[in-house]
């Protein structure tokens, strides 16, 4: 018999990772830039978190060292973006070329070593998967009720008005893109030091794409962010779960299924929004555009 | 303090200077990189951009640019088009993989047979396969209003799947000995997509792309179509009284160039790659996105940046070969370029002012 | 429709690579191309230890270059022409997937010596070379059957390939044999490397009760879980001694030395030949990583005879009498497999419950 509470816990760990990720991605996305560089970012702070782990036998001080990582790769597309207005599309591309090549270069002299012991929590869950939950909530509060919050999505609305109301457009989006970055790297982090322990290039294999899927999965909504980091997480292990306990499994067709998910739910989100019914969960006015004021 | 002042109009000067501007930083910042991790910085950058072109094995490399920018100039070229009217496929990588599918499918099922027919029906299949992918967003765009970018984005991902259940299922080679992966087109005369000419690098692929070049050059200068394409990217509202249909628009541009990422595919399955495996996207589709901007969005730039992005590839692998420069060299010798040519940018379409 | 390309480039290509830039020295320059980064930690990077062994052994009569990160198709092709072009006089291709792109290339360089591992595709001028894991993880399936407390084993697989299933099967089988009681549970990963997934695949074996398992991916993401759940794994490819002495027991270690060695010196003395060449533990290619002093002195000394055993070609890991998991018969009494049978094997024996992907 599989145990639903064991393939929860295992859950848990399985979508830590992508829930930093996409939570950060979420912020930036709803300050209106689109910053497809999360896989790099993530990279990035997997490797800074693990030589700092590494060096400081601090797990802690690892994963603060990744979400510096994280910003700092983050500010290269805030640099180009917000500043020189390049397109978002291609700097976010670039970056995560960027990050996968720098992190295989400077990452060779950690190859074969091996992580310190992870902090332990209560319950049997380390305390990233508790502070990734907590951020949930968090995130939620500082978007829709605290007052920056409230400006960052004025200025993911509608650029222009916002503006004109006097918001600083580009320090707001450029603060939301370091959140993002910061969360990425914690994300990555999470894949070196708590999961794998061990720094191996290219080790993120493709988390950061699945945090953008969930950011629209999720409607750009917090809560929907931890659904879906739960649903992408959770497919992966159920699957493994259910080949442990000798279950025939279509193996592509179950992984492809969120992907499909995703798709169908941005396709109800968008008709409810097209075809005039109310209600919230739809991209950010601006995402993706540039902002240039002429005043 | 500078402010930014748009520009009516980008200089001619400004646009072809910027892309050589960026090669010249990612050279001087990658010499710089190298310097810092213990290599001459002079060799790596000679190996990189120059050896390929002019070094001792030239006559080699110098066709297999083609080899390698053929699919990433065809993709491109059908990319161009839909971002000049502001319609976003990020997932011609999925179209790609489907297109080569198509293609494989209508090859394995004809095997053995040898008849003239066959290499047309793939290409077509190709095409259709990759148009029907590219589709799936456009439709869902035009009846619901979802974002192109995330539906074709997510839709790469899938199409991975795919190619993998294929590999692993329906396509795999009863004469493979259980190994994933179909059988080898190139050992399939009526299906394969040699070299035409020997020694140049010279494929159907590669014609294709020039085709490609070619026919988008006329539609965005000369036809009306690339009038109504400009002006959707540039004034969405005005389009409309300019008699632009935009559902069409984002319908045909998604549908030409998932076709074309469609082709791309299947040349590269009948020809260099062979065979569908499980990996069998190797990110040409992503990169095709690079090489679009750093060709301005302009045949004959898609064209420069092709050769270039194939460049670095085989420059990178010399690189290894000589220098043993580590291969991730080729990765973040792309991510700067591509930052540099975004950053400099700003020239072409701003010009900077001392404020007053 | 005949569209055939003009093979005028075979001779091309040689005048090219005899030109005075690449032939100017005596030593023999051997390439490499790997499917990986050689940090890899497994696959390539025991090939990179195989060629680094390489130049110790021969220092200056040797030069030797790589190419890593090679996707398997068109990019294969060229990275092997290049190495060729630049002097290269053999040159070692170390994936499956390379199959058919060194096959291309070594007919238009005749005079260069090609090595394809763990193919099926030789020429005058290409030879194979594999290892039979499988007798390896007939060692390491030994130990799990002795080590398990709750009789479940487990076994994360990369991809249903023969290669993988002749292991599953091996391991089975030995474990089985000191422990009738045991069952054996997989999970296939669908990738060589993937840390994160291989972390969630030891952990689904965990929790459904396995708590020995072997795995035939690269990284050390299982090893990492099987510590904190206090489960117990083995070293895969390269010995992955960080883990070590437990949750790593013991390890199956791919050391291409011995062989790259024989090779390399044979085209240096002129005996070089194509041939098809499939070496084991007895040949030093599989090697067991140290049995740590988790596992008891009888365990370890069970396991060490069985290794012996093997090595000697006293014991073939599969003999008879076996049956397929359908039940049907397969080998018969003292019945020993082909090595046809193997490298072709897509069924688990009797007694394995799991299904066999389709």
């Amino acid at each position: 018999m599989i145990d639903p509470i064991a393939v929860f816990i295992l859950l848990l760990g399985a979508a830590t990772p992508i829930l930093f990720a996409a939570l950060g991605e979420l912020v930036t996305e709803r300050a209106g830039v689109l910053n497809l560089g999360v896989e790099g970012m993530m990279i990035g702070g997997a490797l800074a978190g693990f030589a700092a782990a590494h060096a400081t036998g601090s797990p802690a001080l690892g994963f603060a060292a990744a979400a510096i990582a994280g910003v700092v790769l983050s500010m290269i597309f805030a640099a180009l973006t917000q500043f020189l207005l390049s397109n978002q599309v291609a700097t976010g591309l670039a970056l995560t070329l960027f990050g996968l090549g720098l992190t295989a270069m400077f990452g060779k002299p950690y190859e074969g070593v091996k992580a310190p012991t992870m902090m332990a929590g209560p319950l049997g869950l380390n305390p990233m998967i508790w502070l990734g939950l907590l951020m949930v909530p968090a995130v939620w509060w500082g978007l829709n009720r605290s007052r920056p919050g409230l400006i960052l999505r004025a200025v993911g609305e509608n650029h222009d008005a916002a503006h004109a109301l006097g918001y600083p457009v580009r320090a707001v989006r450029i603060a939301a893109i370091a959140f993002g970055g910061a969360m990425a790297g914690m994300g990555g982090a999470y894949i070196s030091i708590a999961t794998v322990l061990q720094w191996t290039e290219g080790m993120t294999a493709g988390a950061g794409w699945i945090a953008l899927a969930i950011v629209v999965f999720a409607q750009w909504n917090p809560w929907g962010v931890l659904a879906g980091a739960w649903l992408f997480g959770g497919v992966t292990v159920l699957q493994l779960r259910l080949q442990a306990a000798g279950v025939a499994v279509p193996v592509q067709l179950l992984t492809m299924a969120p992907y499909l998910a995703t798709i169908i739910v941005l396709v109800l989100i968008s008709a409810r929004q097209k075809y005039g019914r109310s209600g919230g969960g739809s991209a950010p006015g601006s995402l993706g555009k540039p902002f240039h004021a002429l005043r | 303090m500078f402010r930014l002042e748009p520009r009516a109009s980008a200089p001619l000067a400004w646009q072809l200077a910027t892309p050589v501007l960026a090669v010249l930083a990612t050279m001087i910042t990658g010499g710089i990189l190298f310097a810092a991790l213990g290599f001459d910085p002079v060799a790596s950058i000679r190996t990189i951009f120059w050896d390929p072109l002019f070094g001792p094995a030239a006559s080699y490399s110098r066709p297999q640019l083609l080899v390698k920018a053929g699919p990433l100039i065809l993709i491109a070229s059908g990319l161009a088009l839909g971002f000049r009217a502001g319609i976003w496929n990020i997932g011609a990588e999925g179209q790609y993989i489907i297109g080569a599918i198509c293609g494989a499918a209508v090859a394995l099922a004809a095997y053995p047979t040898e008849a003239f027919w066959i290499f047309p029906a793939m290409i077509l299949a190709g095409a259709l396969g990759g148009c029907a992918w590219g589709m799936i967003p456009a439709m869902l765009r035009n009846w619901f209003g979802a974002s192109e970018i995330l539906v074709s984005l997510m839709l790469v991902y899938v199409a991975q799947k795919v190619a993998a259940w294929m590999a692993f299922g329906p396509m795999k080679n009863p004469e493979g000995f259980n190994f994933p992966g179909s059988r080898n087109l190139q050992q399939y005369p009526a299906a394969s997509n040699p070299e035409i000419i020997a020694n140049t690098g010279l494929h159907w692929g590669v014609i294709a792309a020039g085709i490609a070049l070619v026919v988008t050059w006329f539609v965005m200068s000369r036809h009306v179509l690339g009038f109504h394409i400009r002006t959707a990217g540039a004034a969405p509202r005005a389009a409309r009284f300019a008699g632009v249909r935009p559902q069409r628009l984002v319908a045909l541009c998604l549908g030409v160039s998932g076709a074309l990422a469609g082709v791309a595919g299947l040349f590269e399955v009948a020809g260099p790659a062979g065979q569908i495996t499980e990996s069998f996207g190797s990110g040409y589709g992503f990169t095709a996105i690079i090489v679009a901007f750093l060709g301005r969005l302009h045949p004959l730039g898609i064209l420069f940046a092709g050769l270039l992005m194939a460049l670095t590839y085989i420059g990178g692998e010399l690189a290894q070969m000589m220098l043993q420069l580590p291969a991730a060299t080729v990765q973040v010798f792309q991510g700067m370029l591509l930052f540099f040519l975004l950053g400099f940018d700003i020239l072409t379409r701003y010009r900077i002012r001392r404020r007053a | 429709m005949k569209r055939r390309t003009l093979l005028g480039s075979a001779a091309a290509l040689m005048a090219m690579s005899a030109m005075p830039a690449f032939a100017q020295d005596e030593k023999l320059k051997i390439g490499f191309i790997y499917v990986g980064p050689v940090g890899d930690g497994g696959w390539t990077y025991q090939h990179d230890l195989a060629r680094q062994a390489l130049e110790k052994e021969y220092g200056d009569k040797i030069e030797t270059t790589f190419i890593e990160s090679v996707p398997e198709g068109a990019d294969a092709e060229r990275a092997l022409t290049q190495l060729a072009l630049s002097g290269n006089k053999m040159i070692f291709a170390t994936s499956f997937g390379f199959m058919d792109a060194t096959i291309n290339v070594a007919k238009k360089f005749p005079d260069i010596k090609f090595e394809h591992a763990t193919g099926y595709k030789r020429a005058e001028n290409v030879a194979t070379y594999d290892a039979r894991f499988y007798e390896g993880r007939a060692v390491i399936g030994t130990i799990a059957g002795r080590m398990t407390k709750s009789n479940k084993i487990g076994y994360i697989g990369s991809f249903p390939i023969p290669e993988v299933i002749q292991g599953i099967n091996s391991a089975y089988i030995h474990a089985k044999k000191v422990n009738p009681d045991v069952e054996m549970k997989v999970v296939w990963v669908y990738s060589w490397f993937d840390p994160a997934k291989e972390a969630d695949a030891a952990a689904a074996l965990i929790a459904e009760g396995v708590d020995v398992f072997m795995q035939h991916t690269d990284s050390t993401a299982p090893l990492a879980k099987a510590q904190e759940a206090g489960a117990l794994g083995f070293g895969q490819a390269s010995d992955m001694a960080a883990f070590a002495p437990s949750p790593r027991i013991a390890s199956i270690i791919d050391d291409w030395s011995p062989y790259y060695i024989k090779r390399v010196g044979q085209v240096l003395d002129g005996t070089w030949k194509s041939e098809g060449t499939w070496a084991g533990i007895g040949d030093g290619e599989v090697v067991i990583g140290e049995i740590t002093e988790v596992v008891p002195a009888e365990v370890k000394a069970e396991a060490e005879a069985l290794k012996a055993a093997i090595a000697s070609g006293e014991h073939h890991p599969f003999t008879g009498p076996l049956k397929k998991q359908d039940g049907s018969d397969w080998l018969a009494e003292g019945q020993k497999a082909t090595d046809e049978e193997l490298s072709g094997m897509n069924f688990y024996v009797e007694g394995i419950t799991a299904p066999m992907p389709k």
